[in-house]
């Protein structure tokens, strides 16, 4: 039987992938404006390193979906909206998926491997060059942006539960509701 | 014209790879030769290189004792992977190419040391400071050509390449591993 909330390992996963690309998101704007220097290439590597984490959070985070279903939309949700809601949600867990995949690339095409915390070397798939490294720098700021719009999107589906459909959806994404596990 | 005449090249590069005719080698082929370099930052490692050298050499290697190399590099020439950072090598805190636009490095020693390998002792002198540099390399002979590599590592605060807050070396390390690669043609006086 489904229960109200979403599991406490599946709201952890939630609210711990919010900080960390929100974080990765900043940190990723503040750090390419900043001129040369040893603290931007220490900036640079710790974005790496989180983008890998994240990477692998949200493949945990995925296969926890699979095994644990969400619990059901409100029944008198329309089905468009159902709809909808399930598009944004593929459509967010695609670019989580495709923005740290666009970064490693970029950054091997750009000449630098990703040793993930200096110690296990990623593959380059990609050899370095130049025009490929730029094209992947534009993907990559472009897909975040598309991330950043869809967070708005979703943020503001939140609100309009809470505020004017006054119902449960977001509360199931809180500790205090949480299922068992 | 006789076949025999013809022959002569290709029996002259067939000999050429043995001892029978061993050459002085004196001629830099600047285009075949390279001069790179990996330095680690956080760990890894990135290549760079150096577009710009000339370099000069006499090297007999059944008389290494007696052989010379000398090499002048471009340091504005540097090529380490992007325009930022080739930009910020040449300024001042790494080679200040203003005030110093060259490095070089001059030979005072070529010791054998077993079948291919010889050390290369003399000078390297970067930014203004001399240090004694000694470092392997290999020699063997390909298609008439002599072909020099080798590689050593090279502690770069030792000639101050890195300044201010460069010279933290938990980001970029210290030491800096330098690969050359020369190919010298013989002397034109004993083909």
């Amino acid at each position: 039987m489904r229960h109200a909330g979403y599991t406490r390992t599946a709201i952890a996963l939630h609210w711990l992938m919010v900080v960390v690309l929100v974080g990765l998101f900043c940190l990723g704007i503040y750090m390419h404006e900043l001129p040369l220097s040893p603290q931007k290439l220490r900036l640079y590597t710790w974005h790496k390193w989180a983008g890998v984490s994240a990477f692998l959070l949200v493949l945990a985070r995925l296969a926890w979906l699979i095994a644990h279903r969400p619990p059901a939309w409100p029944g008198d949700m329309p089905h468009w909206q159902e709809a909808l809601a399930r598009a944004l949600h593929l459509l967010l867990y695609l670019l989580m998926i495709a923005i740290p995949l666009s970064g490693w690339l970029m950054s091997s095409a750009k000449g630098f491997q990703t040793i993930y915390f200096g110690i296990l070397p990623l593959p380059d798939v990609v050899h370095k060059n130049r025009e490929l490294g730029e094209l992947l720098q534009t993907l990559h700021s472009t897909l975040n942006l598309c991330l950043a719009a869809l967070v708005v999107v979703h943020v503001a589906a939140v609100l309009k539960h809470q505020l004017l459909d006054r119902d449960q959806v977001f509360r199931r994404m809180l500790p205090s509701r949480a299922g068992k596990r | 014209m006789p076949a025999c005449f013809r022959l002569f090249p290709v029996l002259l590069a067939a000999f050429g790879s043995s001892a029978l005719f061993a050459a002085e080698f004196n001629q830099v082929l600047v285009d075949k030769s390279s001069l790179s370099f990996v330095s680690r930052q956080m760990g890894v490692p990135v290549e760079g290189r150096f577009r710009t050298f000339s370099a000069a050499l006499s090297f007999d290697p059944a008389r290494p004792a007696a052989a010379q190399a000398r090499l002048t590099l471009d340091l504005a020439s540097v090529d380490a992977g992007s325009r930022e950072a080739d930009d910020e090598l040449i300024g001042k805190a790494w080679f200040n190419v203003k005030a110093f636009p060259t490095a070089s490095f001059v030979s005072s020693a070529i010791r054998p040391l077993a079948g291919e390998r010889f050390e290369l002792i003399g000078k390297l002198t970067i930014k203004g400071r001399t240090q004694e540099l000694s470092a392997p390399f290999t020699f063997r002979q390909e298609r008439g050509h002599g072909i020099f590599e080798g590689t050593f590592p090279l502690r770069r605060l030792d000639f101050l390449i890195g300044e201010g807050a460069w010279s933290e070396v938990s980001v970029v390390a210290n030491e800096v591993q330098i690969k050359f690669r020369f190919v010298a043609a013989p002397a034109a006086s004993s083909k």
